[in-house]
């Protein structure tokens, strides 16, 4: 028998994960290689499944609250901000206009923590060590900012359907001012260790490419589709809690490759340590205190009239008690979360439980794409695909 | 009206069951049976350009019949706006309907994870596995009926 007939070729499966340190969480997924080449890719969710849909469908909506915090959990009050906002719409209530900046400028904030440890990890799967401890160096303050309005760092359970459990404490205003001061100078710090970096560059130009059109065929949102081209920004085209007040750019990429995903959440970074500046600079306008709706149906009454008043106290009782009690109806709300459309589709049958609640979390969706973006690509890259997507499995797994 | 509502009720007089309007977001009921040529026609039309399918949602109604929905939440770049399609499901006990991912492929996991946790099957779907519940699972765990912890 000659040599060329015992050749014998067969592709092989790799189970990538699901505990990898380069997958971000549990993600597991299953690649079928011809040697390095990916055949296929096929991503195994469902780890971190908690059933938080399931769990909120037996609580009352303010119990929903802190489960919300856990779904993206590096950005944990950005996604409380869209329940909030889903609630509010449903209820039909208004904010104060200091409540809806306060919101801006801790989601803002958070969307920069949530880029630099995207940032960072990214980095640091891709061979390069130091940019994560840059970026954690500023995360950190943010986390310290977090600490000071609430006690908690990564889940401050700081927004209340209608306000904000409490005004902002003394010593944060300078705190972030200090931090917006210099983060474009640190922000620098990041260019000069990877933007022209020949090995970066090597890892991630024309990987992962997807055209605009593919990117909307797929479901892609925020950073991911801006990186193909997609001018939109949910901030900018369907403004909520008075974005529409600031001025700030959305940064496009062109080809729609890793690279330019990573130089538009680069931008990003910059565009809100802008927001966060304009919210500062009018923040004393606005009179302290004003943080709630002044709806008796959600908002919890002052605690004088709690003590002093019947009427106070039965407010109180109530609320705490029964819990919110919406009207029948059904809202679809979403904001621009650091990883995309953060969605929050409620269904209330009038009681203060959500009949159904269902979480669009961007991470789902853009992971979606996995197989279309790694076939015919290196097995090297698909630790660079998982990084660019930027999912965090809790919000995958939900 | 809105112009999603406008553009059905042109071409699909039959389908259209209900047009409402809740806090501006406008939401139609759709019979099932057509859902693909309906979700096309919103893709396609220039009026509408929704060529973003946000999200699919599986809906319980126990104990009112029909019990089974799917909700479609399509957004449009062109005219920066949403509508939300509804259909409610005949069959009870096997609730299915057409799968849209020859539309928008992002259906395909959206529909996964309906059929996973409401046990609504996709017809034409091209891959309809569990995508969050182990493989070998029992049950469709958002079901009403479906006890929130233990049996």
């Amino acid at each position: 028998m000659s040599a060329e007939t015992m050749k014998r070729t067969e592709t092989m499966l790799l189970n990538l994960g699901p505990s990898h340190p380069s997958t971000h969480g549990v993600l597991r997924v299953l690649l079928e290689l011809d040697g390095e080449l990916i055949l296929r890719a096929d991503p195994d969710i469902g780890y971190l499944h908690r059933g938080i849909e399931k769990m909120c469908e037996y609580r009352t909506y303010h119990r929903c609250m802190p489960l919300m915090n856990r779904l993206d959990y590096l950005a944990g009050e950005v996604n409380l901000f869209g329940f909030c906002l889903a609630m509010e719409k449903l209820l039909g209530i208004e904010v104060p206009k200091r409540v809806q900046y306060i919101r801006v400028m801790i989601a803002e904030l958070t969307r920069i923590a949530s880029h630099l440890f995207w940032l960072g990890t990214h980095g640091h799967d891709l061979g390069a060590m130091t940019p994560l401890f840059y970026a954690f160096r500023e995360r950190e303050k943010i986390m310290d900012m977090c600490e000071m309005i609430s006690g908690a760092r990564m889940f401050p359970l700081y927004f209340r359907i209608g306000g904000l459990a409490a005004d902002l404490p003394e010593g944060i205003i300078p705190a972030a001012w200090e931090f917006v001061k210099s983060f474009p100078e640190k922000h620098q710090d990041y260019h000069n260790l990877l933007t022209k970096n020949q090995i970066w560059i090597e890892r991630t130009k024309d990987v992962g490419v997807m055209s605009a059109d593919e990117a909307l065929d797929w479901g892609w949102s925020g950073p991911m589709a801006r990186g193909s081209g997609i001018n939109w920004d949910l901030r900018r085209d369907n403004p909520y809690s008075s974005y529409e007040d600031f001025d700030f750019v959305v940064p496009l990429g062109k080809n729609g490759d890793t690279y330019d995903r990573y130089l538009v959440r680069m931008e990003e970074m910059l565009q809100a340590n802008r927001i966060v500046k304009q919210v500062l600079e009018r923040l004393p306008d606005l009179p302290p205190g004003d943080i709630k709706a002044k709806d008796p149906r959600v908002s919890l009454p002052p605690k004088d009239a709690v003590y002093n008043d019947i009427a106070g106290l039965i407010n109180h009782f109530k609320l705490i008690q029964e819990g919110i009690k919406p009207p029948v109806g059904e809202v679809y709300q979403c904001i621009e979360a650091p990883k995309g459309e953060m969605g929050f589709y409620i269904v209330s049958d009038g009681s203060p439980q959500p009949f159904r609640l269902k979480i669009r979390g961007p991470s789902f969706v853009n992971l979606s794409a996995m197989d279309k973006l790694a076939r015919g690509r290196l097995l090297a890259d698909s630790i660079a695909l998982i990084g660019t997507m930027d999912i965090v499995l809790a919000d995958v797994d939900r | 009206m809105s112009k999603a509502a406008e553009l059905l009720q042109e071409k699909f007089p039959e389908e259209v069951v209900e047009v409402s309007e809740f806090r501006g977001e406008t939401t139609i009921v759709v019979k099932p049976g057509r859902i693909v040529d309906i979700c096309k026609a919103l893709r396609d039309d220039n009026r509408t350009s929704f060529r973003y399918l946000s999200m699919i949602a599986g809906l319980d109604y126990l104990p009112q019949s029909p019990r089974f929905g799917v909700v479609y939440n399509l957004y449009s770049h062109k005219n920066k706006n949403r509508v939300t399609l509804k259909a409610l499901l005949a069959d009870d006990a096997a609730p299915a309907i057409d799968s849209v991912v020859q539309v928008w492929n992002t259906a395909n996991w959206h529909e996964r994870e309906a059929y996973d946790m409401m046990g609504i099957r996709f017809r034409g779907h091209p891959d309809l596995r569990r995508i969050l519940m182990p493989n070998d699972w029992v049950g469709h765990p958002q079901r009403k009926d479906y006890p929130l912890r233990g049996k």
